[in-house]
């Protein structure tokens, strides 16, 4: 090998390093950041800010955005914008709310409760959902209006039909089933949260050590072993830490009694029951693997990824941007009607107010979990990461009793703060064009 | 080593025009498999407009294009890669935020069980690459990383990869170093001999004369003429450039 063979080698390597401290540095800045929030909270709340009743708190409340978010990542990677994601979740949640309280009743002739019923009502649900983004995306692939412009207008028809839907009434909700989504009354309790706590530590290790053998069958240098296992034992730690911490969060006494009587039998004495997971922060963390499955495995992730890095090449390369987009904001739209379904389990409502403002809490929670709005680049656990950081700031400032208002003025100056650090950290590391 | 009986592709009649200016203006060219014929022309000519349209980036206004004696119709870069045509971009048409494997498969990833396969896709990348530019050694940052030969090599890796049939090159060397530029001599000599027919968009004059058959010029949108590279001297080509007109001893 020549000498210049050799320099290539070594200034590949001095630059791979970066490249990787790249990706591990933006991750650790936001665990920095959560982990200050986390601190300055817990102190000023005398400790309350991470007991297991808030911890579950905040997850429960980071659902719906969280979900949205992660939509949100593809729609921004793709160059485009979705300022609708309020109004879709108010309209889906709209849907939703008369299927199953007064639509499907009437058509099935069935009881109150009849779980066939709520089974259509999601269906139809996140059925229309999809369809309303595949609208959007159709208008925005196929007709060439801008994103910004379709959505804004979404923003505004989805958000009033979702009025007229429901006549402006408030439908409360009340199918025990449907509650399950929703948070407090939808739990798997300890036992079974410790079992697919160890199940997903598992599958964890089994992903690393797949993807370690796939690359040395190729011959590729692999990470040695011992970053493997810290990597390996940091995901594990933090799976159990927090199914663990769940799971010591106790079921109130009268609430369980109340359990017990809806199925006729007596609680016996002395009976506790801890929370464990919710249903709806799985949802979210299913939500959160697959979408990061889809974004690296999958030829439609890795399209929307080039299109956003350079639209033309992604024509020229064969790709139908068209049907991309469409593609994209059905998805977009998909997440929107799930997002809906647990925001009213967890209202036990849905009010027409359902969802707003929520588009730009969407918007920063990605852009905050470093979704860059030029396009090409963000990740999944970036944007869920961000909404935690927000619900977070948000939920600890209440606990202190800072005013609405004021907690708004605070998360959006931290949306600016947190892509101000970033740019100057691309600058300092010379990343920045 | 030509085979001159029937053409590969024939392009009869090719207009294309922007809000009114005329950028191809009834033009015809031909290739025949195992042959190269190079097109040439002042900037803004229209050579890279006009193989747009065989390459299915631009849908010519008027004309018709003949594969293999039949008449096709070429809607956008698939239909072209359906064809075995392959082409490699003036503007390289890479995604900058994709390292070089998943740009050199883009539009045609290798997948495992539906899944994208990274590993293989990169084996096969270093494969090629290292035929084409041994010193490449890139393989894990976006090509945004990348030099401009660099991303020049994995531009033309990416056409010569999928066993094309028809190669389009549009100023493939412009970027490249001395050794780069003769590797790519000797693999359009390779490809070549393989039978593929090769349209080569070249402005130094003397890769022309070295590695075309043939040579079409245009000027102002207009074919000017092709030529036998074999029969003219590279004065000959010049003067077509520059005059718009073939030479008083070759208006045959
Ligand atoms: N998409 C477009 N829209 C409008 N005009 C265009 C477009 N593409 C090309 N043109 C025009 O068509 C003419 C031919 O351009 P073309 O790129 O084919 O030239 P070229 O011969 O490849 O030149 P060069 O040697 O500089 O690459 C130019 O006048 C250009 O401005
Ligand atoms: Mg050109």
């Amino acid at each position: 090998m020549s000498d210049q063979g050799l320099s290539d080698q070594s200034s590949v390597n001095r630059r791979s390093v970066i490249d990787t401290l790249e990706i591990d540095v933006r991750l650790l800045g936001m665990l920095m950041a959560f982990a200050a929030v986390a601190v300055v909270f817990t102190i000023w709340t005398g400790g309350t800010f991470v007991g297991p009743r808030n911890v579950f708190n905040i997850a429960v409340q980071t659902v719906p955005v969280g979900i949205m978010a992660c939509g949100m990542v593809f729609v921004i990677v793709a160059r485009h914008i979705d300022l609708s994601v309020g109004s879709m979740l108010a309209m889906c949640s709209a849907i939703m709310a008369m299927c199953q309280t007064a639509w499907l009743p009437t058509v099935f002739g069935t009881e109150f409760g009849n779980s066939a019923v709520l089974a259509a009502t999601v269906v139809i649900g996140l059925a229309f959902g999809t369809l309303m983004g595949a609208v959007t995306g159709w208008l925005v692939g196929y007709q060439r209006i801008p994103s910004f412009i379709v959505t804004l207008g979404g923003l505004f028809v989805w958000r009033n039909v979702n009025w007229f839907t429901t006549n402006g009434q408030s439908v409360s909700l009340t199918d025990p089933n449907l509650l399950m989504f929703g948070g407090t009354e939808g739990v798997l309790g300890s036992t079974a949260s410790w079992i697919l706590g160890f199940v997903a530590s598992a599958v964890a290790v089994w992903g690393i050590v797949a993807s370690r053998r796939n690359k040395q069958s190729h011959g590729f240098i692999v990470k040695p072993v011992w970053a493997e296992t810290v990597m390996a034992g940091l995901i594990i730690g933090v799976i159990l830490f927090f199914v663990g911490w769940l799971s010591r969060y106790p079921i109130p006494a009268a609430k369980l009694k109340r359990l017990f009587e809806a199925r006729g039998e007596v609680m016996p004495d002395g009976y506790t029951a801890m929370h464990g997971l919710p249903i709806s922060v799985l949802i979210l963390i299913a939500v959160g693997v697959l979408m990061t499955v889809v974004a690296r495995k999958t030829t439609f992730g890795r399209y929307i990824f080039a299109t956003g890095g350079n639209p033309d090449a992604a024509e020229l390369s064969g790709i139908n941007t068209r049907v991309l987009t469409v593609k994209i904001f059905a998805l977009m739209g998909f997440l929107c009607a799930l997002a809906a379904l647990v925001a009213q389990a967890r209202l036990q409502s849905h009010g027409n107010d359902i969802g707003m403002l929520e588009e730009l809490r969407v918007i920063a929670a990605a852009v905050i979990g470093g979704t860059a709005l030029a396009g090409g680049v963000g990740t999944i656990y970036g944007a869920i990461l961000g909404a935690l950081i927000m619900q977070s700031l948000q939920s600890g400032m209440a606990m202190v009793g800072v005013d609405t208002p004021f907690q708004n003025i605070v998360v959006g100056l931290v949306l600016i703060i947190a892509v101000w650090v970033d740019i100057l950290y691309r600058k300092r590391l010379g990343l920045s064009k | 080593m030509i085979d001159r009986t029937k053409p590969l592709v024939e392009m009869r009649d090719i207009s294309i025009s922007f809000g009114g200016i005329k950028a191809v203006d009834q033009v015809s060219i031909d290739l025949f498999p195992g042959e190269v014929v190079g097109l040439l022309g002042h900037n803004g000519a229209g050579k890279s407009t006009l193989i747009k349209c065989l390459s299915g980036a631009y849908q010519k206004d008027h004309g018709q294009i003949l594969v293999n004696g039949e008449e096709v119709e070429i809607n956008n870069p698939r239909d072209a890669r359906d064809l075995n045509i392959e082409t490699i971009y003036q503007t390289l048409a890479l995604a900058d935020n994709l390292d070089a494997a998943s740009n050199l498969f883009l539009g045609r990833e290798i997948k495992k069980r539906g899944i994208v396969d990274d590993a293989k896709m990169e084996a096969e990348a270093r494969k090629i690459m290292g035929r084409l530019n041994p010193n490449f050694r890139k393989f894990n940052v976006p090509v945004s990383a990348l030099s401009g030969g660099q991303r020049q090599s994995v531009a033309i890796a990416r056409a010569v990869y999928f066993n094309a049939k028809i190669l389009i090159m549009d100023e493939p060397t412009a970027a490249l170093g001395p050794h780069e530029t003769q590797m790519v001599a000797e693999l359009i000599q390779e490809l070549k001999a393989q039978g593929l027919g090769i349209f080569l968009i070249e402005h130094d004059i003397h890769n022309v004369m070295k590695l075309c058959d043939r040579a079409s010029v245009m000027k102002n949108g207009q074919l000017v003429g092709t030529v036998d590279v074999k029969t003219v001297t590279d004065d000959d080509i010049l003067a077509m450039i520059i005059l718009g007109k073939k030479p008083g001893h070759l208006a045959a």
